[in-house]
């Protein structure tokens, strides 16, 4: 990144990609030669910048001017203006929706103010597809220290030290799962990264991926070096082509430069890594079920004990660590278990990234440190509530999680504190709700997922969570009893208490706690059949008010089902065991003459 | 031995290191229900997908409840086996499963032999609150087994039978989730598939989704036609299991009152399938001397090993899978079918019957039995050599719808010619026997010398694949033996790569040979249940006057009145057969 | 079982599959996948090929292919769309857009268009959240897309040109 004057990042992440970045960055080199600066000007695309509302994002190096929303017909200013003349674009900047104030400088957007990057820490500022980028940026330091200067003991034991979770949902410490792998006598072992990123709503692995590549390839590299495995295995799912693109790039740049393979740095250590694709199924999130997966089986669970790092891959001992974890890992060694533990609360320490979704007004990435409060993720970090709605709820942790209510904006996150409050980290998804979210519907809506999910082999989970869904269905159409909310506790409960692995334990979640925390508007539904954000159609009501109509037969017309009758400059009327509740009518109408009760 | 401490019910135990709770709670007395758990111990089978979760337990300090069977002991653990929290837990799981279940028990085959129902009962399960959208598949029906798989609980014995340890490789899990189910690939029916139908699907199915084709209404028909004449026959590891339906302990042998109930039902000669063991044994015993005299004489082409065919899953097993072998098994029909060629030839003109009047019944442990009797090579112009193959089980049924008491028979001999036998034709009914009753045959002819002794031991046991050799007077004759058709696949595997050197195998499809067949009484996982069976076929065998095939007078006197000699060419006609490629 | 049909091209393309991921079975997942992505789906007469070339049983090989909605049997239309149905999609009106769909084309989750032109299906999350809800159709992403475009989308389709136009607002 030295030879140019200039560098153009562009967002290449999956978001932006598909808000056509690439188009933009064709356009951008366009425009650059045309005006002769192609020996100022670099235009990298780099991993996501985690801005993703506004995508596709460009960053113009090295005055940090941040542009939003970019197109590629908007490159001809910015190559004329900003790159040849020096001013920037003002209109493409970002406007800070409360005091809507331009900011030229991402520094000085709320939206990365409070945010603290390690894991993130590349993505964005690097081009992924080029290891001298990740090298110039202390990559691959921490291999070359580990296998020059520390044992694996002494690797293991700093990794212990700085107290490093499982990022993938467990929150199992780190150094302690490697050394128990270490400690299992076996002729082969494996290192295993899992990125088989399930919850729907959580896209922080295949940012990581698609962002920062070799972070992860060090990091397995550094684990195969502690536990004593020469094979590592990336299990991620086929739905992100870009991050496998971007991981094969990585993987044989880094045995080009003998970073990986035999004999790594001359060190006598030999490691190298396979890339096994999972098939669109979110229960191999779950360890053993991925590793059955990888075994080329159903990716069914088994009960553990065995745990994988006694029993695992073909048998063998195996390391299975999530994505964002591996991240975390060169940053530790680099900068100390001391530097790394000093970040967080007493039990989570360090930083979690959390994928910022739904009624929001940034949606995005965010890495924070353990500890920040959901207030400060949602309304500092996140913008607030989209079209200045009212917040209702988060929902983290996934389909396993479940949804908190403004009593819990200032709990510090951490994984105890959302444990104690009926959610839980999960991998860091969190959606937020406003108003209009009906919290029965979601509860279903997860159910729905786990029943698509759910491997089928344990009864609980396979005929359980079936049960759930069922009155739940029942309750959003209008056909629910009061008792069916004890049922679904009780259930939820058994499901829990019984289910073989961590989706069917935990698989309950959304229900229990929307039922803890939003119980009245299971009571609106059950006893008065009323949904209280309008969004259960079945208990929804299309009417015509008679004062409004004045018989424009718009409705009438459109109605795909007969259910509109009247004559011509009269008022209408809507036969209710007809109407199917489309819409449509209430779309169409011009007068507002139709109400929704 | 390394021991562990633990409580289990306030009661302090000590246990063997590496067992489970399960076995752990079985040694202090305590059963704790299971449904999808089987482990036959000794013959390395056992199921433990840790699915049902009827058999969890609350460990003390762990958050979810632990299922017994796949939980480890370790020293100081402290188990409930039934705290509130357990059995409401358990009754819930239970009610689910039921909840996707047809409650058509009155109904069903399995009614009273169903390790659900009986399983509900004990439960106390008396509403299912939790209802709701029941799974609903195709019912599938061979020429053997019916799939009724709404009933299907996952359990996933028949897939761990059909792969693990039978290597058939039919049955598999299905699908996911709510749909997911045990069935064939593409959910063909299974006369489409290389099932063999042995049966050990069905064996260990604890539902009603995988049960034999029931025939006893044809026999029923058949017995109530005047114009009929039917004559029965009975395998011997029937006479070893068939009191188990009536409350006798396992391993009691039944053989008279098996002969006064079948004649009490109506059928017209009561034989033993035992005597075509028998001649089975002249046969394949002559076929084996041949081949070995060639083999002395420096002949390189003669197929050796000689593989016995008396399994007719097996049969289709290497049909399906080692095509290329097909040459190597004796083509001696199974005694099933030699005795219904014989009674549809030799006994029929005896008795001046015509074929088409003589229905020929077989009771059968088995469910291949009921494929095998279908097979085209062994019919004449249509009319099958044995009409109907129906199981222990069925047997029990008609017994039982006859009203008759069969605790209180009095025991009765079979009809002759077709019913007397050799101790010989005896054990056919368990692993190893067939091939010992070869050698008491083929020894004393290739020898020409009285054996010194009867019993070979050494060829005995319920280790899945054995091997010995036998001093056949200065030859050492090798000999192996498989059962489960997982070990016979592993015994041709070691052959194929010249590893091992055999003259003589038997295989035997099920596991233990016919006394574990598909279609004996429900063993429920009781591994105890087959040995005891195998003890009691040695036992009548050692009960027996005769005890070589070759010295049974009935079978001289048909060589002698009408097949001349073993492998003669009338021989051949009736009683021999030809393989075919199957992939 | 039925016999196989297919084509000694086709045959010869699953086999060398197999033979790249030196046929064995602890690939099958691999296979499944290049195979899929060679001849858009996966049919029996190539599961039978998969599973002689593995040395395993088809039984298992189904019981994989059912298991993973990433694997289909039957071939997807011309333009495959896909409805994003994750969390964030969901709360943004994806299940609107959704039955919007169905509307349009007269299909169901799962199915084809009698022309074969579109297949709907939903899928978990792409990771374009930002952009929710968002729809692809083949490898294109449509991203915040409201009922009241669809019908546009489709036309688009339907006339034969890959939208440009048609993309994310």
């Amino acid at each position: 990144m030295t030879d140019y004057k200039i560098h153009v990042l562009i967002c290449g992440g999956t978001g932006c990609k598909s808000a056509d970045s690439d188009e933009l960055k064709k356009s951008l080199k366009q425009w650059i030669d045309e005006v002769g600066l192609e020996d100022d000007v670099q235009v990298v695309l780099t991993g996501c910048f985690g801005f993703c509302e506004k995508g596709p994002i460009v960053k113009v190096l090295p005055d940090n001017t941040f542009y939003v929303s970019v197109t590629p017909s908007d490159a001809e200013e910015i190559v004329k203006e900003h790159l040849l003349k020096g001013r920037v674009v003002q209109r493409l900047l970002y406007r800070d929706p409360n005091t809507h104030q331009q900011i030229s400088d991402s520094k000085g957007m709320d939206f990365y103010k409070k945010q603290m990057r390690i894991a993130l820490r590349n993505c964005g500022f690097i081009n992924p597809e080029n290891i001298q980028e990740y090298i110039s940026r202390d990559g691959y330091m921490a291999l070359g220290k580990c296998l020059t200067e520390l044992t694996p003991e002494d690797t293991i034991q700093e990794i212990k030290d700085s107290g490093l979770r499982g990022r993938g949902g467990g929150g199992f410490p780190t150094g302690l799962k490697w050394e128990i792998t270490r400690k299992s006598e076996a002729d082969q072992k494996y290192v295993v990264c899992n990125a088989d990123e399930g919850d729907p709503g959580a896209f922080m692995d295949r940012s990581i991926l698609e962002g920062d590549p070799h972070s992860v390839i060090e990091a397995m590299s550094i684990c195969g070096y502690c536990i004593g495995a020469s094979k590592g295995l990336v299990y991620i799912r086929a739905e992100y082509p870009l991050a496998i693109e971007r991981l094969k790039i990585a993987l044989d740049q880094a045995r080009e430069y003998g970073l990986l393979g035999e004999d790594i740095l001359g060190t006598g250590f030999d490691f190298d890594i396979d890339i096994r694709l999972g098939a669109g199924a979110f229960v191999c999130g779950e360890e053993t079920a991925l590793i059955h997966s990888m075994e080329g089986k159903r990716g069914e669970p088994t009960f553990k004990p065995p745990f994988p790092s006694v029993s695992g891959f073909l048998g063998k001992p195996t390391n299975v660590n999530n994505v964002e974890t591996f991240a975390n890992i060169p940053v530790i060694i680099n900068k100390g278990a001391s530097w790394f533990n000093k970040i967080g609360t007493e039990n989570s320490k360090g930083t979690k990234v959390f994928a910022l979704a739904g009624k929001i007004n940034n949606v995005g990435l965010i890495e924070v440190p353990m500890g920040t409060t959901l207030r400060e993720v949602i309304y500092d970090i996140g913008g607030g509530i989209k079209d200045g709605k009212e917040f209702k709820s988060v929902q983290t942790g996934g389909p396993s999680g479940g949804c908190l209510t403004k009593n819990f904006l200032d709990t510090p996150i951490d994984y105890d504190n959302l444990l104690k409050a009926g959610s839980m980290m999960g991998s860091g998804g969190m959606i937020v709700m406003d108003e209009d979210d009906c919290m029965v519907a979601i509860a279903r809506f997860y159910l729905e997922f786990i029943l698509e999910e759910s491997c089928g082999k344990c009864s609980p989970c396979r005929i359980g969570n079936k049960r759930l869904f069922e009155i739940l269905d029942k309750i959003t159409s209008g056909k629910g009893e009061e008792k069916d909310i004890e049922r679904l506790i009780l259930l939820s409960n058994v499901i829990k208490d019984t289910s073989l692995c961590g989706l069917g334990q935990t698989s309950p979640n959304p229900v229990l706690s929307t039922i803890l925390n939003f119980r009245d508007e299971y009571l609106a539904h059950v006893n008065e059949k009323k949904c209280p954000s309008g969004q259960c159609k079945s208990l929804l009501k299309y009417e015509i008010i008679e004062d409004l109509c004045t018989g424009c037969t718009l409705c009438f017309r459109n109605c795909p089902v007969g259910a509109i009758t009247g004559e011509r400059r009269q008022p209408h009327y809507i036969d209710q065991s007809l109407c199917i509740k489309c819409g449509v009518c209430y779309e169409k109408c011009k007068f507002n003459a139709i109400k929704l009760t | 031995m390394d021991t562990v401490q633990l409580i289990i019910d306030n009661k302090p135990i000590v246990v063997k290191k590496g067992i489970t709770i399960l076995e752990a709670a079985a040694s202090a007395g305590i059963h704790i229900p299971t449904l999808c758990h089987m482990k036959l111990e000794d013959l390395n089978i056992e199921n433990k997908p840790g699915g049902c979760r009827i058999c969890v337990v609350e460990v003390k300090g762990r958050r979810n409840l632990a299922p017994a069977c796949c939980t480890e002991v370790a020293d100081g653990m402290e188990i409930n086996s039934h705290s509130i929290r357990v059995i409401n837990a358990r009754q819930t799981v239970l009610e689910l499963i039921l909840s996707d279940h047809p409650a058509d028990c009155l109904i069903c085959a399995k009614s009273g032999k169903c390790d659900l129902q009986d399983l509900a009962h004990n439960m106390g399960i008396r509403e299912i609150h939790y209802k709701g959208e029941q799974s609903t598949y195709r019912e599938d029906t061979s020429p053997a087994i019916i799939r009724d798989v709404d009933k299907c609980i996952m359990c996933r014995r028949c897939e761990m039978m059909c792969n693990e340890v039978q290597t058939v490789g039919v049955l598999s899990a299905i699908n996911r989730g709510f749909t997911a189910v045990v069935a064939p690939a593409f959910e063909m029916n299974l006369d489409h598939s290389v099932c063999t139908y042995c049966g050990q699907c069905v064996a260990v199915c604890p539902t009603g989704a995988l049960t034999e084709v029931d025939q006893t209404s044809h026999v029923i028909k058949a017995l109530s036609d005047p114009t009929k004449t039917v004559v029965v026959q009975t395998a011997p590891a029937v006479r070893a299991a068939l009191g188990e339906m009536f409350g006798m302990e396992p391993g009691t042998l039944v053989t008279g009152k098996l002969v006064a109930a079948l004649r009490r039902l109506g059928f017209d000669y009561v034989f033993d399938t035992d005597f075509a063991a028998d001649l089975t044994i002249m046969e394949e015993g002559t076929e084996l001397l041949n081949r070995l005299t060639r083999f002395l004489n420096g002949d390189k082409d003669v197929n050796l090993p000689i593989l016995t065919s008396c399994c007719p899953a097996w049969v289709k097993f290497f049909e399906h899978q080692f095509p290329q072998l097909k040459d190597i098994p004796s083509t001696a029909r199974s005694p099933q079918q030699m005795f219904g060629s014989i009674a549809k030839s030799y006994f029929a003109e005896k008795m001046k019957i015509s074929r088409e009047d003589l229905v020929v019944v077989s009771i059968m442990p088995c469910v291949a039995k009921k494929y095998e009797c279908g097979r085209d090579e062994f019919k004449v112009n249509g009319n099958p050599d044995v009409d109907y193959a129906i199981t222990t089980r069925e047997l029990a049924g008609l017994i039982t719808l006859a009203n008759i008491n069969f605790n209180r028979l009095p025991d009765e001999e079979f009809d002759l010619p077709l019913g007397e036998s050799s101790g010989a034709g005896v054990i056919f009914g368990t692993t190893g026997g067939v091939i010992e009753a070869a050698v008491r045959t083929a020894y004393e002819l290739h020898t020409k010398k009285p054996l010194p002794r009867i019993d070979f031991t050494e060829l005995r046991g319920m280790d899945g694949i054995r091997q010995a050799t036998i001093d056949f007077g200065g030859f050492p004759l090798n000999i192996g033996i498989a059962h489960g058709l997982g070990n016979a696949r592993r015994l041709l595997e070691k052959i194929e790569s010249g590893e091992s050197e055999f003259h003589a195998i038997e295989i035997m499809s099920c596991p233990g040979g016919c006394i574990g067949g598909g279609g004996q009484p429900y063993h429920h996982g009781d591994v105890e249940v087959l040995k005891k069976r195998q003890k009691a076929i040695y036992r009548e065998d050692s009960m027996k006057k005769i005890r070589k095939s070759h010295e049974n007078p009935y079978i001289i006197q048909l060589y002698e009145e009408y097949l001349g000699k073993p492998m003669s060419e009338k021989a051949h006609h009736l009683l021999h057969t030809a393989y075919f490629d199957r992939t | 079982m039925p016999k196989i049909k297919l084509a000694e091209s086709t045959v010869k393309i699953i086999k060398d599959v197999c033979a790249r991921f030196n046929n064995s079975e602890g690939e099958l997942i691999n296979v499944l996948h290049t195979v899929q992505h060679k001849l858009g789906y996966l049919p029996a007469e190539v599961q039978e090929v998969i599973a002689k070339e593995l040395n395993t049983s088809v039984a298992k090989v189904y019981g994989v292919v059912t298991f993973y909605s990433y694997f289909s049997m039957i071939p997807k239309g011309e333009f495959p769309i896909s409805i994003c149905m994750g969390t964030a999609c969901y709360v943004r009106g994806a299940e609107q857009v959704l039955s919007e769909f169905k509307r349009q084309l007269k299909v169901e989750v799962g199915e084809s268009t009698s022309d074969g032109k579109f297949s709907l299906n939903c899928l978990r999350c792409v990771g374009a959240c930002g952009l929710a809800p968002v729809v692809m159709i083949g490898e294109k992403v449509f991203g915040r897309v409201a009922p009241t475009q669809v019908k546009q989308i489709i036309a688009e389709y339907r006339e034969g040109c890959s939208s440009e136009k048609a993309k994310s607002a």
